[in-house]
C-alpha cells in the first residue's frame, strides 16, 4: 500500500467546500479533447493563459455530486519546455499559478503506447496523483494488458474510447477513486550515477515554492530544469541562480545531459512495457493510413487531391458565405428602415441605425466566413490531413520564411482576413503565427474588390489588349498577383528583421487518418465564432461607431430637419433618395470631410483630392464601404459598385479643366487598397489573437507605410512618363 | 562510446565487437531499416526528437520522400514523423546486422 500523495498535505476543514480540479493532459492527437468533451458535457469556458496567447479551455464535471472542474492542457509529448508557451504544461499540473489539480488524468493512444508513456513517466517522476486514459482501445487489434501496466507502474489504467464513449464510466469512477485516494505511481528509472549528482546539485538551486518539500519532486523538477533551460531558451520565471547551476552542470565535459535523461526514461519503458505492448506490430488504422498515404503524398496525385481540397475551401468562403452574408446585410437593412420609421427622425434614431445596427453589422457579416473556415479547418485538422498539407508544402513556405501551416490562413485570406488570422492557431509557434498575422491582410480580400471593380469600370475602358486579352479583366488578375507578390515578399522581409527568430527544424508528427466527429468539429466551429462575437466584434462595434460620428457630425440642423422628404424634392431627384441627398449634405460638412480635406496634401502626391480622402476614410469600417461613401460624396446616394451613375461621375470630375482621375489615379488608389490596412476589424482581430495593441499597430503603421510609399512611386513615375 | 555505455551495447556490432561504421538518415535508402546511433543537431529538435522515441538504439525506417525533395517521413515505434532532410543530416545511423 503506497503512501497518499498529492498537493495539499495540510488539509483543513474547508476541504469539502473547495472546487475539485482535474487537468487532462497528453500527446497531441491522442483525442484529448474528444475525451475533454464527453466529460464536460456542452459547456466550456475559452479564455487564456495568462502572459501567453494560448487557449485556455475549462469546464465542469460533476463526480460524486461534487462538481470538478476539467482544465484541457495544451497537447504535449513532454513535460520539458524551450518557451514560455511549452511552460504551461508544466506549470498548471503543478500548479504554479492557480491552484493546483487534485488530479491529473493523462490521455494515452493505446496504438502507441511507449512514446506516450514518456509523458507519464515524467508526471510519475514528479509525484503527481494520476490516472492513465488509454485511448482509441478500439483502434488495436489486441489491447495491452491494460492491468499488468497498472500494476508495474502503480497507477489506475483505464482503457476507453473516448469517440465511442466506450470505458468513460469506469474513466469517471477512476477519477473519483483517484480524488479519493489519489495515487501518484512509481517509475525506479535507472539515471547514471553523475546524473543523479547534477539532478541534486541543481534542485538546491530550486525555488521552495516549486517543490512543496517533496524530495523526489524536487529532483525530478531538477531533471526538468537540467533538461529544459538553455542560453536560448524562453522561459520564464528561472531563477538566476537555478539557470547558473543548470548551465554549469551541463557544460561538464564529456556529458550528454539530454541524451542522459531521455535513454534512461526509454530504457525504463521498454523494459517496464515489454510483453504488454505488442512492438512492431501496426495497427489497422496505421495500415489504412499507409494506404491512404500512397495517394495522397504521392507526387501527382497528392497535389491534385491538395488542390482541389483548397479550391473547394477557398470557394466556399467566397462563394457559399455569399448568400448568407448578403442576407445578414439584407436583415440589417430591413431592420434599419424599420426603425427609422417607427422612431422619431433625429441623432439617437440615427445612432442607433447607422452607428449601433451598422456596427452589429459589420460583426456579424463576418460569421459565416468565420463558421465555413473552422468547419474546414476542424475536418482538416481532425482527420490528420492538415499535418500532411503541412509537409507537402513545408518546401515551398520554408523559403518564404513561413511555416507550412501558413499556407491554409495564407489562401483564406484572399476571401477574409478575419477568419484567416483566426486559424493562425493551427501553427504552434508564436513567431510563425504572429509573421503569418503580418501578411495575411495584404492578400487581396473579398471587400477589395467592390473598389477595384468601382475603379477599373469608371477610370479604364473596355479595351483588349492586342484585341484579345480584355484590360478591365487583366486588371483585376494583376492585383491579384501583385498582392500576392506582396506579402510573400512581405514574409520573406518581416520575417528575417521585425519578428526575426531561430530558424527552427520541422518535427512534425503524420497522425493516422481518423474520422472527424461532426460534434467536435461543430462545437470548435461555434466556440471560435463567439470568441470571435466577444472580444473582436466589440471592437469593431465601437470602431463602427466612431467612425459613424466622423461622417456624421457636426449636424447642421437645416439639413437635418425633414425638409428634404417633401414629395416634389423626391420626384424631382434623378438620384435614387432624398435621403441620400440629406445624407451627402451631411457627410460634406463632417468632420470626416475635413478630416479628408486636411489629408489632401498627404494624399495628392498619390494623385488622390479631398473626395477620395473621405472615402478612405470611410473604407476604415470596411473596405467595401468606400463604394457607398464615394456615392455620398457624390450626392448619389445608396451607389454600388456597379452603380454607372457614380462612375460617370467619377469619369467626368474635373480639375483645372481636365478629368480629375485618370487611369493613373485608377491605379495608383488600387495600389493604395492593395496595401493599405484599411480595415479595423483586421485590427481588432489581430489585437485580440496577439493580446497586445502593439502588434495591430505596427500592421497598421506598416501596411500603410508601404501603402504610400508604392503608390507616391506608381503616380509620379506614371506622371512622369506621360500617362 | 566505451562498452560500459549502456546505450552503445543496444548497438549492433560486427563479430568482432566493433561497431558497424554509420551513415545520415539523409543518405539512408527508403524503406530499409537501421538503427540510430546518434542525434544530433540543433538542442530543441534533438531534444523533442529523442523525446518522440528516437533515442540511440531504436529502429527507423525511412518512409518516404516528400513530393517537392523534402521532407522526409520517419517511422519509428509505430509512428510517423516528418523532418526536414537538413536536419536528417545530424541523424547518424546503423544498418541492422
Amino acid at each position: 500500500m503506497r503512501a497518499p500523495c498529492g498537493f495539499s498535505p495540510e488539509s483543513d476543514v474547508s476541504e469539502a467546500a473547495k472546487t475539485l480540479r482535474v487537468a487532462l493532459v497528453g500527446n497531441p492527437n491522442t483525442g484529448k479533447t474528444t475525451l475533454f468533451n464527453r466529460l464536460t458535457g456542452a459547456r466550456a469556458r475559452v479564455g487564456n493563459y495568462p502572459g501567453v496567447t494560448v487557449e485556455r479551455r475549462s469546464g465542469q464535471m460533476t463526480l460524486d455530486g461534487r462538481d470538478a472542474e476539467v482544465l484541457d492542457l495544451p497537447g504535449t509529448y513532454s513535460l520539458t519546455a524551450r518557451s514560455a508557451e511549452e511552460q504551461i504544461a508544466i506549470e498548471h499540473v503543478l500548479g504554479m499559478h492557480e491552484q493546483a489539480p487534485d488530479l491529473v488524468v493523462v490521455v494515452v493512444d493505446a496504438g502507441q503506447l511507449v512514446r506516450n508513456f514518456y509523458l507519464v513517466t515524467q508526471l510519475i517522476e514528479l509525484e503527481v496523483p494520476l490516472v492513465v486514459a488509454l485511448n482509441m482501445i478500439d483502434e488495436v487489434a489486441t489491447a495491452p494488458d491494460h492491468e499488468a501496466i497498472a500494476k508495474r507502474l502503480g497507477v489506475p489504467v483505464v482503457p476507453i474510447a473516448a469517440k465511442t464513449n466506450r470505458g468513460l464510466d469506469a474513466l469517471r469512477d477512476a477519477i473519483a477513486a483517484g480524488l479519493r485516494e489519489p495515487r501518484c505511481g512509481t517509475a525506479p528509472i535507472d539515471y547514471p550515477a553523475a546524473l543523479t549528482l547534477d539532478a541534486d546539485a541543481v534542485a538546491r538551486a530550486l525555488p521552495d515554492a516549486w517543490t512543496s518539500s517533496k524530495p523526489a519532486r524536487a529532483r525530478a523538477l531538477a531533471l526538468w530544469a537540467l533538461g529544459s533551460v538553455d542560453e536560448h531558451d524562453e522561459l520564464r520565471g528561472i531563477a538566476p541562480e537555478l539557470r547558473a547551476a543548470c548551465l554549469e552542470r551541463q557544460a561538464q565535459p564529456g556529458r550528454d545531459i539530454d541524451a542522459e535523461i531521455i535513454t534512461a526514461r526509454y530504457r525504463f519503458l521498454d523494459a517496464t512495457l515489454a510483453g504488454v505492448v505488442r512492438t512492431g506490430e501496426r495497427t489497422p488504422v496505421r495500415k489504412t493510413t499507409e494506404r491512404i498515404d500512397r495517394v495522397l503524398l504521392h507526387p501527382l496525385w497528392g497535389f491534385a487531391v491538395f488542390i482541389a481540397i483548397m479550391v473547394t475551401m477557398f470557394q466556399s468562403l467566397f462563394s457559399w458565405a455569399d448568400p448568407a452574408i448578403k442576407g445578414i446585410e439584407q436583415v440589417v437593412l430591413w431592420l434599419g428602415a424599420g426603425l427609422t420609421a417607427h422612431l422619431p427622425a433625429g441623432i439617437l434614431t440615427d445612432l442607433l441605425v447607422e452607428g449601433v445596427l451598422g456596427g452589429v453589422g459589420n460583426v456579424i457579416v463576418f460569421l459565416p466566413q468565420i463558421l465555413l473556415l473552422f468547419l474546414f479547418l476542424g475536418v482538416l485538422e481532425d482527420s490528420g490531413y492538415m499535418a500532411r498539407a503541412a509537409y507537402l508544402m513545408d518546401r515551398v513556405m520554408r523559403s518564404l520564411g513561413l511555416h507550412g501551416r501558413a499556407f491554409v490562413p495564407m489562401l483564406s485570406g484572399c476571401a477574409c482576413a478575419i477568419p484567416a488570422i483566426m486559424a493562425t492557431r493551427t501553427m504552434e509557434r508564436e513567431r510563425d503565427r504572429l509573421l503569418t498575422m503580418l501578411v495575411i491582410p495584404l492578400m487581396t480580400c473579398s471587400a477589395r474588390l467592390p473598389v477595384y471593380t468601382l475603379v477599373i469600370g469608371a477610370l479604364f475602358p473596355p479595351s483588349r489588349v492586342f484585341g484579345l486579352v480584355p484590360v478591365q479583366g487583366l486588371l483585376m488578375a494583376i492585383m491579384y498577383l501583385f498582392s500576392t507578390l506582396t506579402a510573400l515578399a512581405a514574409a520573406g522581409v518581416l520575417g528575417r528583421t521585425i519578428v526575426r527568430g531561430r530558424r527552427m527544424p520541422l518535427l512534425l508528427e503524420l497522425p493516422p487518418y481518423r474520422m472527424p466527429t461532426l460534434k467536435s468539429v461543430v462545437r470548435q466551429m461555434f466556440e471560435r465564432a463567439a470568441s470571435f462575437l466577444k472580444e473582436a466584434g466589440t471592437m469593431i462595434l465601437a470602431c463602427t461607431i466612431v467612425l459613424w460620428a466622423l461622417l456624421s457630425f457636426p449636424r447642421d440642423t437645416a439639413t437635418s430637419s425633414p425638409e428634404p422628404a417633401s414629395p416634389t424634392a423626391v420626384e424631382a431627384s434623378a438620384a435614387p433618395a432624398a435621403d441620400g441627398d440629406s445624407r451627402s449634405v451631411r457627410l460634406s460638412h463632417s468632420y470626416g470631410a475635413k478630416l479628408g480635406k486636411a489629408l489632401e496634401p498627404a494624399i495628392e502626391p498619390l494623385g488622390f483630392d479631398w473626395k477620395i480622402g473621405v472615402g478612405l476614410i470611410g473604407a476604415f469600417a470596411a473596405r467595401e464601404v468606400f463604394v457607398s461613401t464615394m456615392g455620398l460624396v457624390y450626392g448619389i446616394g445608396d451607389a454600388d459598385e456597379a452603380s454607372e451613375p457614380l462612375r460617370e461621375r467619377m469619369r467626368s470630375e474635373a480639375k483645372n479643366g481636365k478629368p480629375a482621375y485618370s487611369p493613373l489615379t485608377g491605379l495608383s488608389l488600387m495600389v493604395f487598397f492593395a496595401l493599405a490596412c484599411q480595415c479595423v476589424s483586421t485590427l481588432a482581430v489581430v489585437k485580440r489573437e496577439t493580446r497586445s495593441y502593439k502588434w495591430p499597430a505596427f500592421l497598421f503603421v506598416y501596411m500603410t507605410s508601404l501603402a504610400w510609399v508604392t503608390s507616391f512611386i506608381v503616380f509620379q513615375v506614371g506622371t512622369k512618363l506621360g500617362f | 562510446m566505451s562498452p560500459t555505455n549502456p546505450i552503445a551495447r543496444a548497438l549492433p556490432r560486427s563479430p568482432s565487437g566493433a561497431l558497424a561504421p554509420s551513415f545520415s538518415l539523409a543518405d539512408a535508402p527508403l524503406g530499409k531499416v537501421f538503427v540510430v546511433s546518434e542525434v544530433g543537431g540543433e538542442r530543441g529538435f534533438r531534444r523533442r526528437l529523442m523525446e518522440l522515441g528516437l533515442v540511440p538504439g531504436t529502429e527507423v525506417v525511412v518512409g518516404k520522400v516528400a513530393p517537392l525533395g523534402d521532407p522526409l517521413e520517419l517511422v519509428a515505434r509505430g509512428c510517423s514523423l516528418s523532418i526536414r532532410a537538413s536536419d536528417a543530416r545530424a541523424v547518424r545511423v546503423l544498418t541492422r546486422e
